[in-house]
């Protein structure tokens, strides 16, 4: 089994509507029923963000996303998949249950 | 004694694809059954001339590559691991009975829709017709390190992100052989009409590969209608290409070919897959109908026999499928022919292709027939400045010339 970051990618920052959470709450289930569910998440928005440089001595603080970007992280899945046609269908599933774009990327295997 | 170097060719021709697929599936692992292949080859062309051929030459590659890669992998202290991973990626849930060759699912593995649409060109090109990396870059005018950099970034990914050696999900099928499919036809493309004015404008060498890959799927899916389309399509446009350029390296349009320089052999061959597939009573996709209307074409002895009606009517199919404005372009030149270049004119004249040459060769061709020499010219500038096909551009510029000064 590979796990796979299931990236939302979202340009305002407005949250799912109820419909989409309703939507979002039935693609988990299954996802936990069929064995490939490892976490989710929903971000809160990137304004609320905070960079932390702790490499040297006391930790720099500084307000706000490291990227400022037209597009952003809205939420994540991380999934469980043999092997990426299995996680391009649930990325096609996780995409049309919340409405957005989203990106997926393998995490580095052993 | 035969000349061992031909039959090697011809072996490497026949067998490279089973080979790199067997090990791919052995191993899970396509760097290793690439690589296992070319040496297992190399071997070959150091022994065969001294041992002579071996009885069954692609087992003898097979145990060699294998041989080889075990060697690597023990070296490495990796078999292990290999083996497992092999496993888990060849657990497709779904066999696929007849179409579950090995080599199928190297065609599907290099034509995945998550790698790039260049990188699946060159990956099939490497991998399922053995091309060598500096052939594959000279057919594409890509510096060598570009090109084999492309190709390991897209092994690279494969390994990455697990794209399986494996068939698809039988409801993803359709997409996927549609997907491969492409590829095949833009191999075949490249090959018919370069589109760079720096190479020869036609590139026999990919041609014969596109359809020396289309009949390898072909023969792993007999039944898949789009795959034989493809194939006489292609044999189709392949017929007249002695007839397509001229001893000057010029274009020539289809109703100016010399028809008695087209290979009837092709064309046959062409035919009777439109007519089998005509006789298997199925709606037909976007590739069975362009091979339809390049059976009527071929199946006029002069360009005044062609059977217009049915050319318009084959687009019109195509039309519904399709509704893009090239298609109804292409669509528009036909009805030139049956209505005349007026009402061509009026369909093309909306069509929003202002960056596409062969929209300005058109409207070129059709404001000529109509005595509008002036806008005529004009449209032949643009389509000039736009063509990147040298053959192309030649024949553009002696019609441009032709015309009659205002």
């Amino acid at each position: 089994m590979a796990q796979y970051l299931i990236s939302v990618l979202f340009d305002t920052t407005e949250f799912a509507t109820a419909e989409e959470m309703a939507a979002i709450d039935a693609f988990n289930e299954q996802l936990k029923a069929d064995g490939h569910w490892v976490f989710a998440g929903g971000l809160a928005s990137p304004s609320t963000a905070t960079v932390v440089d702790g490499r040297d001595g006391e930790p720099v603080f500084t307000d706000g996303p490291y990227l400022e970007s037209k597009e952003h992280i809205a939420g994540f899945w991380i999934i469980e998949a043999p092997h990426l046609d299995v996680a391009l269908r649930l990325a096609a599933l996780g995409s049309k249950n919340c409405n957005r774009r989203v990106e997926l990327r393998p995490f580095l295997g052993e | 004694m035969t000349d061992v170097g031909e039959v090697i060719t011809r072996v490497h021709r026949e067998e490279w694809a089973r080979v790199v697929a067997t090990l791919a599936r052995r191993f899970g692992d396509l760097d290793i059954a690439e690589e296992m292949a070319a040496e297992a080859f190399a071997t070959a062309v150091e022994r065969w001339p001294v041992d002579g051929v071996p009885p069954s030459p692609g087992a003898w590659l097979t145990t060699t590559a294998h041989r080889k890669a075990i060697d690597r992998l023990r070296r490495e202290g990796r078999r292990e691991e290999k083996h497992r991973e092999a496993l888990m990626l060849f657990d497709t849930p779904e066999p696929l009975g007849a179409i579950d060759d090995d080599r199928l699912r190297l065609v599907f593995t290099c034509c995945h829709p998550a790698l790039a649409m260049e990188a699946r060109i060159a990956l099939t090109l490497r991998i399922v017709g053995g091309l060598t990396v500096p052939e594959i870059a000279r057919a594409f005018l890509v510096e060598e390190t570009a090109m084999g950099r492309r190709i390991t970034r897209a092994k690279a990914k494969i390994k990455a992100a697990k794209i399986p050696y494996g068939v698809p999900f039988r409801e993803d099928l359709p997409a996927r052989v549609t997907g491969v499919l492409a590829v095949l036809y833009l191999i075949f493309n490249e090959g018919y009409l370069a589109s760079d004015p720096e190479k020869e404008s036609v590139r026999s060498d990919l041609t014969a590969e596109a359809i020396r890959l289309t009949r390898l799927v072909r023969a792993m899916m007999p039944a898949d209608g789009e795959v034989a389309g493809l194939l006489a399509l292609m044999l189709l446009t392949e017929a007249r290409r002695a007839a397509r350029v001229s001893a000057s390296g010029e274009l020539v349009a289809l109703g100016e070919q010399d028809r008695g320089a087209w290979d009837r052999e092709l064309i046959a061959e062409g035919h009777a897959l439109v007519r089998a597939r005509l006789a298997a009573g199925q709606a037909p996709g976007r590739y069975q109908i362009l091979a339809a209307i390049n059976a009527v074409h071929t199946d006029a002895r002069d360009v005044r026999d062609t059977d217009w009606s049915q050319v318009v009517a084959l687009y019109d199919q195509l039309v519904h499928l399709d509704p893009s404005p090239i298609v109804r372009l292409n669509r528009a030149i036909a009805v030139a022919e049956l209505d005349g270049p007026q009402v061509a004119l009026a369909e093309v004249d909306d069509l929003p292709l202002e960056g596409y040459h062969a929209y300005h060769a058109t409207r070129a061709d059709l404001l000529r027939r109509l005595g509008r020499s002036q806008e005529s010219r004009t449209a032949y500038d643009q389509a000039i400045g736009l063509a990147g096909n040298t053959a192309e551009t030649a024949y553009l510029i002696r019609r441009r010339d032709q015309l009659t000064r205002p």
